[in-house]
């Protein structure tokens, strides 16, 4: 068997690596078109770093320069619409999250991604006013990862309750959710009384309770649907015993209990 | 003279039958039942073709209705998020007894393939279930059948809801306290 690594922390160190696996890296290329070139002269000083992926700019600039960033692509640039936005979680690795925006000049049929890394717990700066669609995308941003936006007309969450715990996107979230996210729909239809009733959810497929006579009839144990259980109705299954192998020789080990 | 013989006990006779109250109520229930117009994911796509033309769920006396004050039977068809799950309780809880459950597809038995934060793990943690229904999505046969079986287990039921039993949420951990 493999040995168990504990998957707590999945950001810090991958527990399984494809030992003949090549990451695949996306060839950068220099500017040298001539839009893009004059992009990268309009946005001047903002532009940390610029370089071509794949047939589109990317610009890396300072968080606390985006708006006049997509001001200027927009108004200078022709880059009216923002059709993605939002946000990578980096915080095991460098305490910081990758922000970006993808943007599309419609006459030019050219795309421009602007990226920037914005430090654990500050603020961005909304670009709403410039872009209606960036209204639900940092809602979204601000749902999933808790960075706060600054100047938004209506900064709350978006797809989890408004009563949620926690961040789903960030990579310390587990994917089975936390101690809040198992009990919420019980606590909010119940109340936390309940908790001891209704019991911990079931994330096992493959659950098999011996003492449930509802869902599960057994070799053995054959009583009506829905009887109690009683142990001393249990009937020990006897195999055959051939020439090669006796099977009611209990060699094999019997887990209690799942792995 | 002709001479007329009465036939009391037989149908060829009087327009008379003898029945139970519970038959006759049961009879009426099963054969009306009438499900909320209740979708939630996938499922609700073959719920609804279950209800169109081709599958005709209104040949079973079965029609959706609009509002839960009017419907009796709940079909859960599909993924219940833990934000929606609140509604759905409401609507459960909206609609009148006699009330019936039927839990359609993977998702709603026991949270399918979203074995993640936001889904609820089964809807029986929150509301009593009378049919789970297997499938991903079922075929609109398959709740057709589904439906089938409901009508076979309240006709089997006692006219006095107060005599059936729900099912009890609390049969996971066996602690015996009654919940609804």
């Amino acid at each position: 068997m493999r040995k168990y690594v504990p998957k707590d922390n999945v950001q810090k160190k991958a527990y399984y690596t494809d030992r003949f696996h090549v990451v695949p890296s996306v060839p950068r290329a220099e500017v040298t078109d001539a839009h893009f070139a004059s992009v990268v002269t309009a946005l001047g000083n903002d532009v940390k770093e610029a370089y071509i992926e794949i047939g589109q700019l990317v610009v890396h600039i300072d968080p606390t320069r985006n708006f006049d960033v997509m001001k200027t692509l927009k108004e200078t640039c022709g880059y009216t619409q923002c059709s993605e936005q939002s946000a990578v979680d980096y915080l095991a690795k460098d305490n910081e999250f990758e922000l970006f925006w993808q943007l599309l000049n419609i006459t030019e049929a050219k795309r421009v991604r602007v990226v920037c890394r914005l430090a654990n717990g500050a603020a961005i700066e909304s670009i709403e006013p410039l872009f209606k669609s960036a209204n639900f995308a940092e809602r979204e941003m601000f749902d999933m990862f808790g960075i706060k936006v600054n100047n938004h007309p209506y900064l709350k969450r978006i797809i989890m309750p408004d009563d949620w715990e926690g961040h789903p996107l960030l990579k310390t979230y587990p994917l089975h959710g936390d101690e809040f996210a198992s009990w919420y729909e019980v606590d909010k239809i119940f109340g936390k009384e309940y908790r001891d009733i209704i019991g911990p959810e079931n994330r096992d497929p493959g659950k098999v309770d011996i003492k449930d006579t509802k869902r599960f009839s057994r070799i053995g144990y054959e009583v009506p649907f829905g009887a109690e259980y009683n142990a001393d109705e249990e009937v020990p299954v006897e195999y055959s015993e051939t020439a090669l192998v006796n099977y009611n020789k209990k060699t094999s080990k019997q887990l209690d209990e799942r792995r | 003279m002709a001479q007329h013989q009465v036939n009391y006990a037989s149908s060829a006779g009087l327009p008379i039958a003898l029945t139970s109250v519970d038959k006759l109520v049961n009879w009426g229930r099963s054969n009306s039942l009438w499900p909320l117009t209740y979708g939630l994911a996938c499922c609700a796509i073959e719920m609804m073709a279950s209800g169109a033309s081709r599958y005709d769920f209104d040949r079973m006396g079965t029609i959706f209705r609009a509002s839960p004050r009017q419907a009796d039977v709940m079909i859960l068809a599909g993924t219940l998020s833990k934000k929606h799950s609140e509604f759905a309780r409401r609507l459960y809880d909206q609609m009148t007894e006699p009330k019936w459950v039927i839990s359609m597809g993977s998702c709603a038995n026991t949270g399918g393939m979203f074995n993640t934060y936001a889904t609820v793990q089964g809807v029986d943690r929150i509301i009593p279930v009378d049919i789970y229904l297997p499938g991903c999505a079922p075929r609109p046969e398959t709740l057709q059948y589904a439906m089938m079986m409901l009508q076979k287990k309240i006709r089997r039921e006692s006219a006095d809801m107060k005599k059936n039993t729900k099912q009890d949420l609390t049969t996971q951990t066996g602690k015996r306290a009654r919940l609804i």
